[in-house]
């Protein structure tokens, strides 16, 4: 057991950390400044500054650490892309954009796509020059993903693809998509899917946005009609979809940083409750407040360690193995807990959203807020992660 | 980065399993709930020839010279099987504040006699009051001529009734600050003027009220400085909470195997019952709750063994963690068992009952999440 990091990862953060200091100097000031209105998140001006922040690390050569160098990779261990979200996480520094292409469609590429497909992609992933979506969920085929009946008929040398896709995040500013549709509509609903990606600008593709619940347009309906998409634009074998999804699923970074970022917001609520008074004095003295600020701490700290120790299982297995599973969930949770918890110290002014004169932070806890109710639906409800536990950890029986 | 157990601790696992399935089965435990003693002197023996004792204690005091990890490794596997007997008040709670704060002669004197199990021993810290803090210490301690006189009374003294020393905190002056003015004292416990009555606890265990009245204690027996004993305290009370975490998560482990197991066997409306969700995430929630408390308990117990400076932070955040699952995780043991889970003969209400022991044991997850507050300057 050692929690220590070698000189060459030492060296590796230190400069980071020298890049960081230089680099986040040039942005906005609304980044770091909580009191001055950040742009609105589906706003053009917000999606060019990820793009913009997005190049300049790739630029550097902080992304797609352990990716190979041909593909414009750097070529570097597991331990120093830790250590780069780290430092990332450490310094509240924006993250990389294009999250679906980078998450899990480069790493699925990679393991499963074709070498020209390889030297094409990924150095355009990396560079944003492509950005990606994911066409998973259908209107009936949420949590039981593996329900999809958009059907890929072969034709010559495309599959010709029908159906209808819901909650696209980032359709609409996409240039290519994954396509998870059905190949053989005889076989179980496991066996009978295919891992497809394709054009967004192909002919057929319709997108309609959907508005969340934060008044923000990030997500849409896909619908595809007779989109033709060649044959040689698939990930694993034909009817092998299924397996290329839920690995590219565990494809999702290991290390501390999430928990580093739970840390950081607990951090922001210690010092809401410092600055908020209430009956006469600071809220950080009211024992309860302390009380639930003390464990969300700990929770993010519990986080932490379980992720550490699926970093090790990586490291040694090469595979973070289902206990994964077992964080994301615990994750989701504190991190939800934690918006509840910022909402109650604000009080009465926990209603007051963006525009009004005597809204917190210009209403950034209520953006958060109510982005967090969606963290516990997208990719994988915490009902479905604790149907995974009790499968795959436990060994209990399947309940459906 | 590795965090997790090495060949070694995988090994000492194991085999403290198999030890422990084979000497300490459940009717031992239970037999020694009645027992006047509450231990095993055999066991206790066959602990000391496999080195249990004398583990995290220098090999020149005849330990073993492995770290509080592996400490750690072991106390979660007795845990697990609910040893009765003073071990981690001989081990942790007296033999490592020796270990830290002691005289080279006190080491020589007290080390070799733990390892070799000759010696028990305990700590006598908690007062009528119910306190953790310095100024719940008011058992006072007065020089007389080279010596100390002790009057006063401990409250929850583990295993007081058989130990050989008492390692006892007074009050020595009274100081601007309570912490200014605590004395620790390594007692001989046949000492004249000791009283020491057996407490009827829920889980058996043997906690003592132990009544000081003019107990003479020789200047040498001093451990730490007089009036500067209270850091040699706090230390003490942070590696003992993360000592009582691994135990816990022990006992938490055996009673999410024992539930998961009984779930895929007891069948009820012709399925088993790990099958229905309302069990099946039961299960789960208990899985997340044992991982957690897994990881924070070994990066506090690593934590103790590198003398981090996290350690006070990490101690506070495992034991609230641990104390809060650990109560949680049992009574879920009992329902998913129904109406089995409810007799006597079952063995699920051990460790309900051990749960809320260990969780006042050291401070609650109240009293730790005020700590983490405190150390976090909230």
């Amino acid at each position: 057991m050692d929690f220590k990091y070698t000189l060459e990862e030492e060296a590796f953060r230190e400069k980071v950390k020298d890049w960081l200091a230089e680099n986040m100097k040039e942005l906005p000031e609304w980044w770091s400044n909580r009191d001055i209105a950040r742009p609105e998140l589906d706003s053009k001006e917000y999606l060019d500054f990820c793009i913009w922040w997005h190049r300049k690390l790739n630029a550097a050569g902080f992304l797609g650490i352990t990716w190979p160098k041909e593909y414009g990779g750097r070529g570097g261990t597991v331990m120093e892309q830790v250590v780069f979200y780290e430092e990332l996480a450490k310094h509240r520094a924006p993250g990389p954009f294009n999250v679906h292409g980078m998450g899990w469609i480069a790493p699925a590429m990679l393991a499963f796509g074709a070498e020209e497909h390889k030297k094409h992609f990924i150095p355009r992933i990396l560079s944003c020059d492509d950005i990606w979506c994911t066409l998973y969920s259908e209107p009936e085929a949420g949590s039981d993903m593996a329900a999809v009946e958009t059907k890929a008929v072969e034709d010559g040398d495309d599959f010709v693809v029908n159906g209808q896709k819901v909650w696209t995040s980032g359709g609409h500013y996409s240039d290519w998509a994954v396509l998870l549709a059905r190949t053989d509509p005889d076989a179980s609903k496991h066996r009978g899917l295919s891992y497809l990606f394709f054009d967004m600008r192909t002919p057929g593709v319709t997108l309609r946005p959907l508005v969340q619940i934060t008044g923000h347009a990030d997500f849409n309906e896909t619908f595809l009609d007779d989109v033709r998409i060649p044959k040689n634009q698939i990930l694993g074998e034909k009817n092998q979809g299924w397996y290329v999804a839920t690995a590219a699923l565990e494809f999702e970074r290991s290390g501390a940083s999430a928990a580093i970022h739970r840390e950081n917001s607990v951090k922001d609520l210690i010092d809401m409750a410092r600055k908020t008074e209430r009956g006469g004095q600071p809220l950080s003295r009211d024992p309860l407040v302390r009380q639930k600020l003390a464990q969300l701490y700990i929770e993010a700290n519990v986080c932490k360690y379980m992720d550490l120790r699926g970093l090790t299982r990586l490291l040694r297995d090469g595979r973070p193995g289902p206990e994964g599973v077992i964080s994301q969930l615990l994750g989701v949770e504190t991190g939800q807990r934690l918006q509840l918890v910022a909402m109650e110290l604000l009080g009465p002014y926990s209603q007051l959203v963006r525009g009004s004169r005597y809204a917190y932070e210009h209403g950034r806890w209520q953006e958060s807020f109510l982005q967090s109710r969606g963290s516990s639906i997208a990719t994988g409800t915490p009902e479905i992660k604790r149907n995974i536990i009790g499968m795959r950890v436990l060994g209990l029986p399947r309940s459906y | 980065m590795d965090f997790e157990l090495g060949q070694e601790q995988l090994m000492l696992k194991t085999s403290a399993r198999d030890f422990l399935d084979r000497e300490c089965p459940k009717q031992l435990v239970r037999a020694m709930m009645d027992d006047p003693k509450g231990y095993s002197p055999d066991l206790w023996r066959k602990m000391a020839d496999l080195g249990w004792m004398g583990l995290v204690f220098p090999e020149e005091y005849d330990g073993v010279g492995s770290t509080f990890v592996d400490l750690a490794v072991l106390l979660e596997e007795m845990g697990r099987a609910l040893v009765p007997g003073p071990f981690l008040p001989t081990v942790v709670l007296a033999g490592r504040p020796i270990l830290l704060a002691g005289t080279e002669e006190q080491k020589k004197r007290f080390l070799p006699a733990i390892a070799s199990g000759d010696m028990l021993m305990t700590v006598a810290f908690m007062e009528p009051g119910g306190s953790l803090e310095a100024s719940g210490i008011k058992l006072e301690a007065r020089p007389s001529g080279g010596d100390f006189v002790l009057n006063g009374t401990k409250l929850f003294v583990p295993d007081a009734h058989v130990a050989d020393y008492i390692l006892c905190v007074t009050r020595t002056k009274d100081g601007a600050a309570p912490e200014d003015g605590i004395t620790l004292f390594l007692v001989d416990a046949a000492s004249a003027g000791i009283h020491t009555e057996v407490l009827k606890t829920m889980t058996g265990e043997k906690l003592c009220e132990v009544v000081f009245r003019d107990v003479k204690v020789p200047r040498d027996n001093m451990l730490g400085e007089l009036h500067q004993g209270w850091p040699i305290v706090q230390r003490l009370m942070q590696e003992a909470a993360v000592a009582e975490c691994a135990w816990m998560l022990g006992g938490a482990q055996w009673v999410l195997e024992t539930s998961v197991d009984y779930a895929k066997e007891r069948v009820q409306f012709g399925v088993p019952i790990g099958r229905f969700q309302a069990i099946q995430h039961k299960c789960a929630n208990m899985a997340v709750e044992v991982e957690g408390a897994t990881s924070i308990t070994y990066y506090a117990s690593w934590a103790v063994a590198e003398n981090d400076p996290g350690l006070p932070l990490a101690a506070s955040m495992a034991k609230a963690w641990c104390s809060d699952i650990y109560k949680h995780v049992a009574a879920e043991g009992i329902q998913i068992h129904g109406g089995f889970g409810f007799t006597w003969d079952h063995d699920m209400h051990l460790y309900l009952k051990r749960a809320k022991a260990c969780e006042v044991a050291f401070g609650d997850g109240d009293y730790h999440r005020e700590k983490v507050a405190q150390l976090l300057e909230i």
